[in-house]
């Protein structure tokens, strides 16, 4: 973490493994409707057995994407493989992936067994070897005894399972899920994500998805593409896209960020440092940017990384991996909003900006210790700012 | 507490409970309202009342009341030219109403799947029928099978009401393709997507997912069509022969004679046909399980 500048490594991250058991291949993909690039110059691999997610905001193209590996797009330039094969002369019936519908698409004139038995029907498995795997998948999504119910007669988790069993009864090489979980209440959203991720375990086949919640996206991919217009902003790991931005607009998309922008100020091997004018102290990085001296660049700050102390006229604290005046700035709450497991603060810099800080309620008196209107310092350790370039 | 109170009121049978005044939307309660849906149902109703009534009437004349009896019937079934135009009519309805489903539920799955160019001007033309004059209509079809394409005469039944039932197929299947139209407005695509997704062929997922959404409209639209044909009196007019006599045309040929009961016999027999086929019809309709969601 502190050898490496945070654009490398996850640069490095995503070739270094992309040989072995690569299942899918976008190759240059691009797909324009009338006009519009939806996709633009996509290159893409996805390993076999990972849970990816794709991620954006809504109209960035990841759905186009997901429609296009199903078949039900084509790319206007471009190809797609799947094991190596390329799939654009296939018709959706003749691929070897299958999807689950926002809508879930369940038949609604179809009992859950027949449903859940159309594909295998379609495949022409004969009557025996159907009833026998559909109660396999129906036990799988926890639907068993629920064959003979019409969806009408179901709640909407229970609908998406019978989605969810549908689909994987065929077993594919790949199970496409479009947004899977976005017509589910709050409570509901939780049990699926862990119960998404332990089927995923189970039955081992590569799921992709597609979601534009980035809580979502972190809870339960193992790996994941965050899109903007049309176009790959990163490839990386929950936790390298959250820590690890190589963005500005990915650090802004997944999660809460404070964006400060700055000048290029010192740039060493070992260390860095980021003039910001709306902070009153300069910013001080452990490690080196590869950036030119003097160029613009912004430095991101997670809220929950910022430290808030008391300041009643005493000393600025001296963060001890920092150099004394680097990296603690003074302000002012302005805003308090208590959430229970944590408070989130709005402090006001000298020069007007804003800057938000979550404070985690380690005890059950913590909410106690800062009021509105009170003076503190704001301290960040010198690993914790990514330095963007772009 | 208090806000149980009127629907307390309403549903329990306290017998010495004052009757609540009616709240502010329960405009049914009222006596405005009351009077106009009495009226309305009087004016509705009444003629047709009266017609059923008079055709067990023993007088001749359809005046006044003088005693019960079934001989109206008796007569009517054993009068073969209306017995056979009442057959003919039956069967042209019947198969106007499937031609009419089959090239109205086409037509609409067309106009709703494709964009092809002069989509817009079939769409319009399509409910060129629904519009047109009764009249035009009859004298364009009069001319049509006197000119264009005479059908020929003195065919064997049922192949006379050729003419006819092509007729009442051109004017009814718009009626049809709307209704149907109308319902695949609610489908669903991902349900076609999904159906493919599965391994469905394009006909398979015809056939397994979009005609069972359809159904409703489909037995909707037969409705339609049976009845629209059943009762078409200005259109068959003009296409009729001599020997393709139906039961309106039948019945307003009896009436230039004089108005006996037998007319009002017949009428209730077609109108107690009527009312059962749409009562089976609207009872498919709602077994349609595809219909609750949607």
């Amino acid at each position: 973490m502190t050898e490496t500048a945070p654009i490398q490594s996850s640069a490095g991250r995503q070739t270094s493994s992309a040989e072995d058991g690569v299942i899918i291949t976008f190759e240059n993909v691009t797909k324009r409707f009338a006009g519009v690039t939806a996709v633009d110059n996509v290159n893409l691999q996805i390993r076999e057995g990972e849970f990816f997610a794709l991620l954006g905001p809504s109209g960035c193209g990841k759905t186009t994407l997901l429609r296009m590996l199903a078949g039900f797009e084509t790319p206007t330039e471009g190809r797609i493989l799947i094991d190596g094969k390329d799939i654009a002369a296939l018709p959706p019936n003749k691929r070897p992936v299958n999807m689950v519908f926002q809508s879930y698409a369940v038949f609604p004139h179809m009992k859950v067994f027949d449903n859940v038995a159309y594909g295998l029907k379609m495949e022409g498995v004969d009557g025996g070897e159907i009833r026998r795997r559909v109660e396999e998948a129906l036990e799988l999504v926890k639907l068993d005894g629920y064959g003979q119910r019409m969806p009408d007669q179901l709640s909407g988790g229970q609908r998406q399972r019978v989605a969810l069993a549908r689909a994987l009864v065929k077993r594919p090489r790949v199970l496409l899920l479009d947004e899977p979980l976005s017509a589910l209440d709050a409570k509901l959203r939780d049990q699926m994500r862990s119960e998404l991720t332990s089927l995923q375990e189970k039955v081992g086949i590569t799921f992709i998805m597609v979601t534009h919640d980035q809580d979502e996206a972190l809870a339960i991919a193992s790996r994941c593409a965050v899109m903007n217009r049309g176009v790959l902003a990163q490839v990386a790991t929950p936790a390298d896209l959250y820590e690890f931005p190589n963005s500005r607009f990915v650090a802004d998309f997944v999660g809460s960020v404070n964006m400060f922008e700055g000048v290029l100020d010192e740039d060493e091997p070992d260390h860095a440092v980021v003039r910001a004018p709306e902070l009153a102290a300069p910013v001080y990085l452990d490690h080196g940017v590869t950036g030119a001296r003097g160029s613009t660049v912004w430095v991101a700050l997670r809220p929950e990384k910022i430290e808030m102390h008391k300041r009643n006229g005493g000393e600025p604290p001296k963060m001890e991996d920092a150099p004394a005046g680097t990296n603690v700035v003074p302000g002012t709450i302005r805003d308090i909003v208590y959430l229970g497991s944590e408070t989130n603060f709005e402090i006001e810099l000298e020069g007007g900006r804003r800057v938000k800080t979550f404070r985690s309620n380690l005890t059950r008196y913590d909410q106690e210790d800062f009021t509105w209107d009170e003076p503190v310092w704001l301290a960040w350790h010198a690993c914790s700012p990514a330095v963007l370039l772009s | 507490m208090a806000d149980e109170a009127p629907t307390a009121a309403a549903t329990s049978p306290a017998p010495n409970r004052v009757k609540e005044k009616p709240g502010p939307l329960e405009y049914m309660r009222r006596w405005p309202l009351q009077l106009i849906v009495g009226l309305t149902l009087l004016f509705l109703y009444l003629p047709l009342i009266t017609l059923m009534v008079f055709s067990f009437n023993t007088s001749r004349r359809n005046i006044v009341w003088q005693g019960f009896t079934t001989d109206w019937y008796v007569r009517a079934f054993n009068n073969e030219s209306l017995l056979q135009a009442f057959i003919n009519s039956l069967t042209i309805a019947f198969l106007c109403t499937i031609a009419s489903v089959v090239l109205g539920a086409l037509a609409a799955v067309m106009l709703w799947r494709f964009r092809f160019p002069g989509k817009t001007v079939v769409e319009g033309s399509l409910a060129l029928p629904i519009v047109v004059p009764e009249i035009c209509m009859g004298v364009a079809m009069l001319v049509f099978f006197a000119r264009v394409m005479p059908w020929p005469t003195g065919l064997p039944w049922p192949l006379n009401l050729g003419a006819i039932t092509i007729a009442h197929i051109s004017f009814a299947f718009p009626f049809v393709a709307t209704v149907v139209r109308a319902r695949l407005a609610s489908f669903n695509r991902e349900l076609e997507e999904a159906a493919k997704d599965l391994g469905a062929s394009e006909w398979r997922t015809f056939w397994d997912i979009l005609v069972p959404h359809m159904q409703p409209g489909l037995i909707a639209g037969a409705l339609l069509a049976f009845t629209l044909s059943l009762d078409d009196f200005v259109i068959t007019f003009f296409t009729a022969g001599p020997d393709t006599i139906t039961f309106p045309v039948k019945v307003y040929s009896m009436l230039r004679f004089s108005v006996t009961p037998e007319v009002n016999a017949a009428s209730t027999i077609l109108i107690v046909v009527t009312v059962i086929l749409t009562a089976v019809g609207l009872n498919m309709q709602n077994q349609t399980p595809a219909d609750k969601k949607a």
